[in-house]
């Protein structure tokens, strides 16, 4: 820390000069930033909604299943664990119960968005709920938290604008990969886009020690528990990984003097 | 497949309605209510935990080498997550990823 002792100033003016920026907008500006913002995670949404499409082809489901589960469930992780179980023929309340503990998170992500979204009209927060998937969500509460004056309908832009760019793509893309996806070739390894994609969308926060000892403890959990029904394993790991983020934060906080 | 068509769609339309009710949960029926500090202090640590816990098996047990550990798949997620938490990428993070696993299958 010996050279550039004005970098953290700097830094701290750049953050402040985007925050007034975020506050200037119009919802619908804000919209438009909230789906410019979202373009890099294309390269995401792009392969896993191709694979999807190609996987559950491949597994024997018709283009309007497939579309069915994309559409009417929007959440990757359950449909790749839907697929997954149903063509080990396993009982349809096992699949059902399985694909929904996948997507329990999504509760704790809602109850995250509460103080963000919380006062929004009764139809806009069921439409943020319909298309309340990891990144959007990610992506937005990141947003909200930096610039935590943003309006209502300045949250609600951008958000919108996230959903638009992510969910469409993830419709778009699962119907290219139903219909022409077979045209891949199997040498590319495809399935590896949904764990790379969950590793890079948490590695930028592991700098803080609350969040390090919180992945650590899902992944230790998670390994160890990996003999039990699908979803299981990670659900349990994921309560006691938040556990100990939220005892890691109370206990540096109090070292600190009891300062939050 | 040895489901019937009307299996299938239960089974979409239901987990399609489970889905929704769990992310229309907390935002729909509290609304504006104020939440203790210990549960938004949890909350802060979603997805950090649930992410990895999803990735973790997928990466030391992958279905496409059957379960069996793949060096290269282990070379690309341990990419990812330093080049993620290096450069507080993910777009960054991504493409050493997806660039390490593409190396090393092709070494392999």
């Amino acid at each position: 820390m010996t050279k550039a002792p004005n970098a953290p100033s700097r830094r701290a003016a750049a953050l402040e000069a985007s925050r007034a920026r975020a506050l200037s907008r119009k919802p619908f500006q804000s919209m438009i930033h909230g789906a410019t913002q979202s373009l890099p995670f294309l390269l995401v949404m792009v392969p896993f909604g191709m694979l999807f499409g190609v996987v559950a082809t491949a597994a024997g489901f018709d283009l309007a299943q497939v579309m069915g589960f994309t559409v009417l469930v929007l959440a990757g992780a359950s449909q790749f664990t839907a697929v997954q179980l149903l063509s080990d023929h396993a009982p349809i309340w096992l699949v059902i119960l399985s694909s929904l503990a996948v997507n329990l998170r999504m509760a704790m992500y809602s109850a995250s968005l509460v103080p963000w979204l919380g006062g929004a009209s009764q139809p806009a927060r069921a439409a943020v709920a319909y298309s309340l998937i990891d990144q959007t969500y990610a992506l937005s509460i990141d947003y909200f938290q930096n610039t935590p004056k943003l309006s209502f309908a300045q949250r609600l832009g951008y958000f919108a604008g996230a959903a638009v760019v992510m969910c469409g793509a993830w419709m778009v893309f699962s119907f290219i990969g139903a219909t022409v996806g077979r045209a891949i070739p199997e040498s590319v390894p495809l399935d590896f886009a949904v764990p790379i994609t969950f590793l890079a969308m948490i590695a930028p926060a592991l700098r803080s020690l609350p969040h390090a000892a919180a992945a650590t403890v899902a992944v230790i959990v998670s390994l160890l528990l990996a003999g039990l029904p699908a979803g299981v394993g990670p659900m349990i790991a994921a309560v006691l990984a938040m556990l100990t983020g939220a005892a890691t934060e109370t206990w540096i906080v109090r070292r600190h003097g009891g300062r939050a | 497949m040895t489901y019937s068509s009307a299996e299938i769609w239960f089974t979409i339309i239901v987990l399609g309605l489970g889905t929704f009710l769990l992310r229309y949960s907390f935002l729909g029926a509290i609304g504006n209510r104020q939440m203790p500090e210990w549960f938004l202090r949890m909350l802060r640590y979603t997805a950090v935990a649930v992410l990895p816990a999803l990735a973790a098996p997928l990466v030391l047990w992958p279905a496409a080498t059957h379960g069996q550990p793949d060096p290269a798949r282990l070379a690309a997620a341990a990419a990812t997550v330093v080049a993620g938490t290096a450069t507080r990428n993910t777009l960054a993070a991504i493409l050493a990823g997806a660039a390490t696993l593409l190396i090393g299958l092709y070494l392999s």
